[in-house]
């Protein structure tokens, strides 16, 4: 922890002197003039209304792409016809959330949904690759043995494929909160009228560079918590890994 | 002591990973009565594995078949267990939940838990678990399916010699009291006679049944049968034949 502190200080300082010595001032807040825009932003309503637009978008399209992500990852490995499909996942695969931005706007219009879409895309592969990859690695001694007891199909599912892979559904929902994160801010950026994004967009535009960087390590903070909140549900769900 | 009633029968069995090499084991016949415990003995790469995966139904012999109880198998069931080499267990699930999910029975739960000794240790996962307790709970797990017939293949390979010579009596007393057919796959021949009412020993190229030798004497074993003149007089057999 103080490490960490020792750091942050330093890269603070390293921020200070680069603002003092490359002149950047007209270009780059002072580290006071980001603390002062920290306070005020925080006794503005409508910088909670932008944290709570983009949590929300990213709480809806990240829980759609892990249902999404974990029923196809599962099916994908588990049955040989739905196998074959993966082509068109790879396919997509390659395709940053970003580039959907045109088209959500296209089909969904400016607005929630267009956002939804693109945080879903963002979280999708990375949770359905982990899933995926798990099934079709998991040891075969697993499913012999579950084809010994004669456990049914349905239970094979959902007691010994999805709790084995359920480590690396959580590897991939680490990537995956990251990704809906960057894209929820994306998103906002180009196609919405709320959330963090939209809020550096219009004080870039207004050129006030304190409420940009306050925007940016407000995105970096909810980031960080949003990952240790997947890491504390994976330490509650599986327990055995301890 | 001796039944008639034959549990398992192996005819002409053949087999063979790679139809361009020559068989592992070829036109292999063998029969185990009820309540008989036989131990298959033969050097490392004889195919004592690839038998029992066979018998469990893993694998399909290249030709001949296996009958439990006059029923001719082609997949695993429930009529026969093995116990693998390795571990088995489902690391996800509790001790009770491993043998819960094969038999909803709670009174056969409790009595094989506390047969094995493994009823204070219900609640642990199996990485909480010794490499004694993991192979008792993979017995017990076995035995809760009540089948017609049990493979232990190498059981007590990754165990120290100490916990082997304790487990070994355990396990006699539990597949004794159970009164189950038994097919010990070992290399190791104080095991074998320990345990066996018969021991098959496997050798050749391809591999055959070189000799068939009886062990006469009651379980549950006690430790002083181990250092009787008869337990030495057998193993001196089988090394002759080894």
């Amino acid at each position: 922890m103080i490490k960490k502190i020792i750091l942050a200080l330093l890269l603070l300082g390293i921020y200070q002197l680069a603002y003092k010595l490359l002149l950047v001032r007209f270009y780059l807040p002072s580290l006071l003039q980001i603390v002062n825009s920290l306070v005020t932003n925080f006794s503005t309503p409508s910088f909670y209304i932008d944290i709570f637009s983009s949590l929300q978008r990213v709480f809806v399209g990240f829980l759609v792409a892990t249902i999404v992500g974990v029923v196809l990852g599962i099916l994908f490995g588990y049955n040989k016809f739905f196998r074959n499909l993966r082509f068109y996942i790879e396919l997509l695969r390659p395709i940053p959330p970003i580039a959907w931005i045109p088209i959500a706007i296209i089909i969904f219009g400016l607005g929630d949904t267009s956002s939804y879409f693109i945080v879903f895309l963002g979280a999708f592969f990375p949770i359905f690759t982990s899933t995926y990859f798990s099934v079709i690695s998991m040891p075969e001694i697993y499913k012999y043995v579950a084809q010994s007891f004669e456990i049914g199909k349905f239970k094979y599912i959902k007691n010994v494929i999805f709790f084995y892979s359920l480590p690396h559904i959580f590897t991939g929902m680490k990537i995956g909160i990251g990704m809906a994160w960057m894209s929820v801010i994306a998103a906002e950026l180009i196609g919405a009228q709320s959330g963090l994004g939209y809020f550096i967009q219009l004080n870039r535009l207004l050129l006030q560079t304190d409420n940009v960087v306050v925007g940016m390590l407000i995105i970096g903070i909810i980031g960080l918590l949003l990952s240790k909140l997947v890491d504390l549900i994976e330490t509650i769900s599986t327990p055995w890994t301890k | 002591m001796d039944k008639i009633t034959t549990i398992v029968k192996a005819e002409n069995l053949s087999f063979s990973y790679d139809s361009r090499i020559s068989p592992i084991f070829s036109g292999l016949n063998f029969i185990i009565k009820d309540e008989e415990f036989v131990s298959v003995l033969g050097k490392s790469g004889c195919g004592k594995t690839t038998l029992a995966s066979i018998l469990a139904g893993y694998l399909k012999p290249t030709s001949g078949r296996i009958l439990i109880k006059d029923q001719s198998i082609s997949r695993p069931g429930r009529n026969r267990i093995l116990v693998n080499q390795e571990n088995d267990l489902f690391v996800w699930m509790t001790t009770i939940q491993n043998i819960s999910l094969v038999t909803n029975n709670k009174k056969d739960i409790i009595s094989l838990l506390k047969l094995a000794g493994l009823y204070d240790s219900k609640d642990k996962y199996p990485k909480a678990l010794s490499g004694g307790m993991k192979k008792r709970l993979s017995l017990v797990r076995a035995l809760a399916v009540n089948p017609d017939f049990l493979i232990l293949d190498e059981p007590f390979s990754s165990l120290d010699h100490n916990t082997k010579s304790v487990l070994e009596s355990e396990i006699d007393k539990i597949i004794s009291s159970n009164k189950k057919s038994t097919l010990l796959v070992t290399h190791d021949l104080d095991e074998a006679v320990f345990l066996s009412d018969r021991v098959i020993i496997l050798g050749g190229n391809p591999t055959e049944v070189k000799k068939t030798i009886r062990i006469d004497a009651a379980h549950p074993r006690s430790q002083e049968f181990r250092n009787s003149s008869y337990f030495n007089s057998i193993k001196q057999k089988i090394n002759e034949s080894y």
